[in-house]
């Protein structure tokens, strides 16, 4: 196929304005899946996705329509992965924006709008859902057109649903969206927008050919990562996978490299032939870092093993997941873990849960600091007992949030910022109605419960989406919990100076309700290095006695004292304090849930 | 260790109440007057069964219950008449059931220490327990047992009964002092699973634990204070210098504490003899039955393995103010929480021994759990 009837495309919205709807009624219209191959939302393969309505892994299907050859590639639709649409946007030249008719615009079409803006997209404003009642197609038309600076007679009105107004979308596809541009002569040069592993063929690459030609059998090269391999089968999807012998500038399609580890193949990275090297890559690859941590520990200890290689296998299919084998004093052998964000870790979570049946124990998220010890070299900590107790600067990563909120919510939404630390950056009345905020905040902010509270307090109409902003100086601590003396690992934790104090408190006197008396008081500390910011005491037990025992009753209260002895093994010692598990827990849900 | 068949220490089991108390999980039986004759005849044939195993010279007997003073008079004289002598004999009595020809009964047949089950001198707390008893009964009994010529008395006292404020339990402790008793045993109230009592006063119980959790400490400052000797975590006896140079304790008890063999006779009774211990079954008629055929009652056995006969001395010689002996003992204990324990006070270690210090023995049951490896 020549390049000038060649489209490639994505498709932008937020959650639930429909875009795997409209992506299913697409391959319906152009006759690429057959009405009995249909099932609804084909796209999201894996069953996880498909229940959260949300789309994990991108992937491209070619479609046929009016003697063009349109590329449809996916992306996935959360903020967590948004590296990885800003990389399927590359490969495209423009994007269909859905907005929701009754909706509107939310944070997440902002958000992946300005990245299709940066990344020169023609933007093809699409209004669905305009079969519902409560549609307010004019309203929504008049918001994405401001947003994208179009006019407004030209958003396109459908409903994905029914299928009214879909081949209008198509013949805007053609008629709005440039032909790729590419060099078929040049040396050849392929973005990676994604990959995934197969268990029988290794890992497969898909790609959208930028110059020249990319043949089978033939010898490739990573130019980020240098790694080389054979391209064993080279082809497009339909989205079955369907062999040719050869992709030429300005075609999507997949490379199946025969590699065994993902992070072999990064997406962002630039493919080329070995035989004839292009010279410069793609630009815009970056090595995207985990940011989110947190540690998993299954409830049975007997089941780390398994944990160990479910986290092996969801590895080979995510290249961003990130882990390392954990003991905690508390909670035994597990793995720390690092997640793109939240959403991220959720959905190894779940997939550990479910696909792996496995029963995890997750411990509250914390982000990734940077600190310079005294005399020393700036190094990542990604555990706060790993934070050394005398540095000269410890840096925090910071988001750039941006929040869509009614206006009588401004005020709970700024009031909660403030309270996270948040610097205001941007207000923007989007209608009479309704307000955009733009604010920096700290990460670690956010990790806690602020998605739940920005819910709660906005009555559920805030949406939300951020962008990372990078890593400042931070006025932060570690506090560190002790009991009976000695400091408990897996309860560090770092702080703002500022709150350094009302969270210690909160930690201790927590603790101090979970763990049992002892023979002697046991003292809880919080500290800061040395010194001591709050303490309780679980006073000791005045009695502790059977109070009779003679001959008739000897082996019942030696089975009475087994009893109690099993009872103390399972409880973790320290500091010659024994401490139940659920106590740890206790505490590391009030880290979790109740910050505030 | 005692070779087999040479027990010093035995026990008899009278089960028959007037009534049963509510916080009562002992094996008793109540009323049946016309079973005690046949009881008796019973104890007496698995006596002859089982006196192989006895001693020669036995240190003491000890009659329990139930009631053993509501059996009747000429089937407790029988019985008393047919068991060995011992250096001590001792039965136990409930306050309402003392006479004056009771007691020439008991001093008579050899007995010479009686344990009187007081519990309270309060009328509204000895009604929670469901006792018979009044406070004067418990007086008169002990000048009665003191008239009969019985000059070894202790007195059962428990704490920790619902209702019971700090100035009832120091008042009953100033009223049991003030009968001068050579011996007292204070025990906590415990709302055993599954009794009638529990079932009435637990709630009630676990609402005032807090609050009365120094009665133990309490009682143990007032009886030492008193000149008694803290021998055992429940038992206090009158010590030497306040008692002619006697030692008070209870030598049958003390046979359990030191981890001595025993025979015990009678339903539900327990012996522990030679590493293996049985316990009859607690069916009056069952037990009557077989020993009338010439047979030995039904019995559940159990045999100590060596690590359970080191833990059962933990348990038990922790109990006593005399230090434990180590030697042998070293495999049942946790070296290092045995180290922490000492570091913090709650036990010691001397010359081969290891004994609770005061403060250790008030939360002795934790400290033991703690100890055994």
């Amino acid at each position: 196929m020549d390049q000038d009837h060649i489209r490639n495309f994505s498709i932008i919205a937020h959650i639930d304005h429909g875009k795997s709807t409209l992506a299913d009624r697409i391959l319906q219209l152009t006759d690429t899946v057959s009405a009995r191959e249909m099932r609804d939302q084909l796209l999201d393969s894996m069953e996880l996705e498909r229940e959260r309505g949300i789309t994990i892994k991108a992937q491209a299907v070619r479609v046929q329509w009016k003697g063009y050859e349109l590329n449809l590639i996916d992306t996935p639709g959360h903020v967590d992965f948004t590296y990885e649409v800003s990389r399927s946007l590359q490969a495209c030249e423009g994007a269909l924006l859905v907005v929701d008719a009754a909706q509107g615009i939310e944070a997440q079409t902002l958000a992946n709008a300005y990245l299709a803006i940066e990344n020169d997209l023609e933007i093809v404003p699409v209004v669905n859902k305009i079969d519902l009642p409560q549609a307010d197609p004019d309203a929504a038309s008049a918001e994405v057109a401001d947003l994208i600076g179009e006019d407004a007679g030209r958003v396109l009105r459908i409903s994905a649903k029914t299928g009214a107004g879909v081949e209008a979308v198509l013949d805007a596809v053609v008629e709005r969206i440039q032909a790729p541009a590419g060099d078929r002569d040049a040396a050849p040069r392929a973005l990676i927008f994604d990959s995934s592993y197969d268990q029988y063929r290794g890992v497969v690459a898909f790609v959208r050919v930028v110059d020249g030609a990319f043949r089978r059998r033939e010898i490739l090269r990573a130019m980020a990562l240098g790694t080389r391999f054979e391209a064993q089968e080279i082809g497009f999807m339909t989205p079955a996978m369907r062999p040719v012998s050869e992709l030429g500038a300005g075609e999507v399609g997949y490379v199946i490299t025969g590699l065994k580890d993902v992070s072999e193949l990064r997406v962002g990275d630039t493919l080329t032939s070995e035989k004839r090297p292009a010279a410069e890559p793609l630009h815009g690859y970056k090595d995207v870092k985990p940011m989110v941590f947190a540690g998993l520990f299954p409830t049975e200890s007997d089941d780390y093993p398994e944990l160990r290689d479910a986290l092996e296998k969801l590895k080979l299919n995510d290249a961003a997941l990130f882990y390392e084998p954990e003991t905690s004093q508390a909670l035994g052998f597990g793995f720390r873990c690092g997640f793109l964000g939240l959403l991220h870790m959720e959905i190894v979570r779940e997939r550990l849960e479910r696909e792996f049946d496995l029963d995890l124990l997750v411990t509250a998220p914390n982000v990734a600091y940077r600190v310079k010890p005294v005399n020393g070299e700036w190094v990542e900590v990604h555990t706060p007992a790993d934070l050394p107790d005398a540095f000269d600067e410890v840096e925090e990563p910071y988001i750039k949030a941006s929040i869509i909120v009614p206006k009588e919510h401004v005020g709970a939404v700024m009031e909660l910022n403030n309270d996270r630390r948040g610097r205001f950056d941007h207000l923007e009345y989007l209608s009479e109605q309704r307000v955009h905020l733009t604010y920096e905040l700290p990460l670690a902010e956010i990790v806690l419960d602020y998605y739940d509270q920005l819910k709660s307090r906005t009555r559920g109409y805030a949406s939300f989406d951020y962008d990372m902003a990078g890593f400042r100086p931070g006025n932060l601590a570690r506090v560190d919990i002790l009991v009976g003396g000695e400091p408990v690992d897996a309860l560090s934790l770092i702080v703002h100076r500022d709150f350094a104090y009302e969270r210690g408190k909160m930690l201790v006197e927590k603790l101090r309700e979970e763990i049992p008396r002892q023979m002697f008081d046991v003292a809880i500390q919080a500290a800061i290095g040395a010194r001591i910011i709050a303490r309780e005491t679980v006073k000791a037990r005045r009695k502790d006695v059977l109070a009779k025992c003679y001959g008739g009753d000897i082996s019942r209260k030696r089975k009475l004292l087994e009893k109690q002895k099993a009872g103390k093994k399972r409880m973790k010692s320290v500091g010659g304090v024994e401490v139940p598990q659920e106590a740890f827990l206790a505490v590391l849900n009030l880290n979790d849930g109740s910050k505030r | 260790m005692t070779v087999p068949g040479r027990a010093r220490h035995l026990y008899v089991h009278l089960p028959f109440c007037a009534s049963r108390c509510g916080y009562c999980d002992f094996v008793t039986v109540v009323g049946r007057d016309a079973e005690h004759a046949p009881y008796v005849d019973a104890l007496l044939r698995e006596l002859e069964l089982e006196r192989r195993l006895l001693a020669p010279e036995l240190e003491s007997v000890y009659l329990g219950g139930g009631t053993p003073t509501l059996t009747s008079p000429a089937a407790l004289e029988r019985l008393l008449a047919a068991l060995p002598r011992a250096e001590e004999v001792t039965v136990e009595a409930n306050p309402e059931t003392v006479t004056p020809a009771l007691a020439r009964l008991l001093s008579r047949n050899g007995v010479n220490r009686v344990s009187i089950g007081a519990q309270t001198f309060h009328m509204h707390l000895l009604d929670a327990l469901e006792r018979r008893a009044r406070p004067d009964d418990v007086r008169r009994a002990v000048h009665v047992v003191r008239d009969a010529g019985i000059d070894n008395i202790s007195l059962d006292l428990i704490y920790g009964i619902p209702g019971q404020g700090p100035a009832d339990l120091a008042r009953d402790l100033a009223e049991a002092l003030a009968l001068e008793p050579e011996h007292l045993s204070a025990y906590e109230l415990e709302a055993k699973p599954g009794t009638r009592f529990t079932h009435a006063h637990g709630g009630e119980l676990e609402r005032q634990a807090e609050s009365m959790e120094s009665y133990f400490e309490h009682v143990v400052e007032t009886l030492t204070a008193a000149g008694y000797r803290w021998y055992e975590t429940a038992n206090f006896c009158r010590a030497p210098e306040h008692a002619h140079g006697r030692d008070l304790r209870a030598r049958h008890n003390l046979g359990y504490w030191l981890g001595r063999d025993y025979l015990g006779l009678g339903v539900g009774a327990v012996s522990t003899i030679d590493g293996r211990r049985w316990r009859n079954a607690p069916s009056l008629r069952g037990y009557a039955a077989s020993l009338a055929g010439g047979e030995r009652p039904a019995r559940a056995h159990e045999e100590l393995s060596p690590q359970v006969r080191r833990t059962e001395r933990v348990m038990l010689g922790l109990r006593l103010d005399e230090g434990l002996p180590l030697a042998g003992l070293e495999q049942a204990l946790d070296a290092v929480e045995l180290e922490r324990l000492a570091g913090a006070g709650l036990a010691v270690r001397r010359d081969g021994l290891l004994a609770l210090t005061p403060r250790g023995r008030f939360v002795g049951g934790a400290v033991t759990a703690r100890l055994l490896a």
